[in-house]
């Protein structure tokens, strides 16, 4: 697959920090002392729920309790996906029962990996109350879902795909645009290989126009 | 990286990289086990066939497991009491069982090949699950995956399996993975049930117990089978538990972090003494444990791969 061009810088690292800063905030204020854990959606969710509890750290006393989820056990395109996606851990180690949840993934896009998210919660125990936060809301929702918490709206063609970058996975804290090369096709496959979110490559909402009409949607937001 | 079988044969046909794939899918299916409520939807809506030819409790069972908390529908089909007691071919039942569009069919018989056979006619996934003394694929990856776990990695590791290695398929498809794994295997058990094809597949031998174990990081001992013990292999199970028995005696010559596995049933007094079976260097019960997540990797996988 060809590498996208990257077209606009949407966050810089002080632009990242500050949005993260104020959904803090904001999870603070309207979770008012009750008990509160993060759940981040692996990979770059996980890494963004620990800055996040970091800085609620910060402003109350008490960092809350941070979980990692996998989703994709739940997706709902398994099998028509040219290879299996990796399986990788969920690690939630305290009871969600009766407490408030908040969900923390990068990239908000169909809602298709939140709809998987919430699912995979539930099978774990029964939250009072689950939010969303995501660090970036780039529209085109598949689903009735909305996030509670939004460190930047970004509208975007479909076309385009946002990489969430950020120093533990890539060496770097940004948020970009991309879009693909004039001019090149979308190859066979691609949609289904770049939903594969890789340590190595920052995960990208992208590209779904490319599909032919009538094939069912294929894979999450990522 | 990634698995594009559709069928999970043998060990011997395995890459490396697909049982490393394999291992760490099962890590994050282990968690699975430590739930409340163990069931994911993964695998809604599909079909898993285990037609088992031979007896096995811990097998089935464990693939049964694997596929429910996968969600997928699990029907168990017996060898004996159904229609090959009444004369059909094994390739007849596979294919009238194929016609009920089962997405996997999981396989024992007697017959070294038989899932070899099925995988080249059935559309569907085979999964090996011991075909006579051939190969025991899962086995070895439950191996594998204990080892793994317990010592951090695996290449570099000294492994010994004492006992029938002649009529074990747990010992080939443990050789087969383990030597593509980079760990050095060592067999031993008297000379009548070491195979002389032994060398050919890469492995040390010796006739000794003491001097195979005292090395050793992991041993793997086999279960003496007595039903096939009536070819006049050994003089008698008392003389075989004597020499080839591990005792606690005999594991203070070992080194002290060493793992003593079984792939079961144990026949206790006989390869191995209770005491040994209990004590701490034993992990046989979580080589069960990590059966059901090596199953649900595997199907997982194999799931994934489009057949049709």
């Amino acid at each position: 697959m060809t590498a996208p061009k990257e077209k606009a810088q949407v966050l810089d690292q002080a632009g990242l920090d500050r949005a993260l800063t104020r959904i803090a905030h904001e999870i603070v204020e309207q979770a008012g002392g009750a008990d509160l854990a993060l759940v981040g959606i692996k990979n770059r969710g996980e890494t963004l729920a620990e800055r996040i509890a970091e800085k609620i750290a910060g402003i109350e006393s008490k960092r809350p309790a941070v979980g990692a989820l996998d989703i994709t056990l739940y997706r709902d395109d398994l099998g028509s996906r040219a290879e299996q996606p990796r399986v990788r851990s969920t690690e939630i180690p305290f009871s969600l029962k009766g407490i408030t949840v908040v969900l923390v993934d990068d990239v908000l896009f169909t809602g298709r990996t939140i709809r998987a998210a919430m699912d995979a919660l539930m099978d774990l125990g029964r939250p009072r109350v689950i939010r969303l936060a995501v660090l970036v809301d780039r529209g085109h929702r598949e689903l009735p879902i909305r996030p509670d918490y939004v460190g930047k709206n970004l509208p975007t063609s479909r076309k385009e795909s946002v990489a969430v970058m950020l120093r533990e996975h890539d060496g770097e804290d940004r948020v970009v645009i991309q879009e693909p090369e004039e001019g090149e096709p979308e190859p066979a496959g691609g949609a289904a290989a770049a939903g594969e979110a890789t340590d190595e490559a920052p995960r990208r909402a992208k590209i779904k126009d490319a599909r032919a009409p009538g094939t069912p949607p294929s894979r999450k937001e990522d | 990286m990634g698995w594009k079988r559709k069928d999970l044969v043998s060990m011997q046909d395995t890459e490396p990289a697909e049982i490393t794939e394999v291992l760490d899918t099962a890590e994050s299916m282990k968690e699975i086990a430590t739930r409340e409520i163990k069931k994911v939807p993964t695998l809604r809506g599909k079909t898993i066939v285990n037609l088992f030819y031979e007896a096995s409790t811990r097998t089935r069972t464990s693939f049964e497991i694997a596929g429910k908390w996968l969600s997928a529908d699990v029907i168990n089909f017996s060898g004996s009491g159904s229609s090959a007691e009444k004369g059909e071919s094994f390739l007849d039942t596979a294919k009238n069982i194929e016609a009920m569009s089962p997405d996997v069919v999981v396989v024992r018989h007697k017959a070294p090949g038989g899932p070899a056979l099925l995988a080249k006619h059935l559309k569907c996934s085979v999964i090996n699950a011991g075909d006579g003394a051939h190969e025991h694929p899962t086995q070895a990856l439950l191996d594998l995956l204990t080892i793994r776990q317990k010592k951090g990695h695996l290449e570099g590791l000294n492994v010994t399996i004492v006992g029938d290695i002649t009529h074990s398929r747990v010992a080939r498809s443990d050789i087969h993975a383990m030597r593509k794994m980079g760990m050095t295997v060592t067999v031993a058990g008297p000379p009548t049930l070491i195979p002389p094809a032994c060398q050919d597949m890469g492995v040390k031998v010796s006739h000794r117990l003491e001097e195979a174990i005292a090395h050793a990081d992991v041993i793997v001992m086999l279960r003496l089978q007595h039903e096939r013990m009536t070819g006049g292999f050994i003089p008698s199970l008392r003389e075989y538990s004597r020499v080839w028995g591990l005792t606690l005696d005999r594991l203070t010559q070992c080194r002290p972090d060493v793992l003593i596995m079984h792939p079961g049933p144990v026949n206790r007094g006989v390869e191995l003494s209770p005491e040994v079976a209990d004590s701490q260097y034993s992990v046989i019960l979580d080589q069960v444990t990590n059966g059901v997540a090596v199953r649900m990797a595997v199907l997982y996988l194999l799931a994934g791969s489009k057949a049709a």
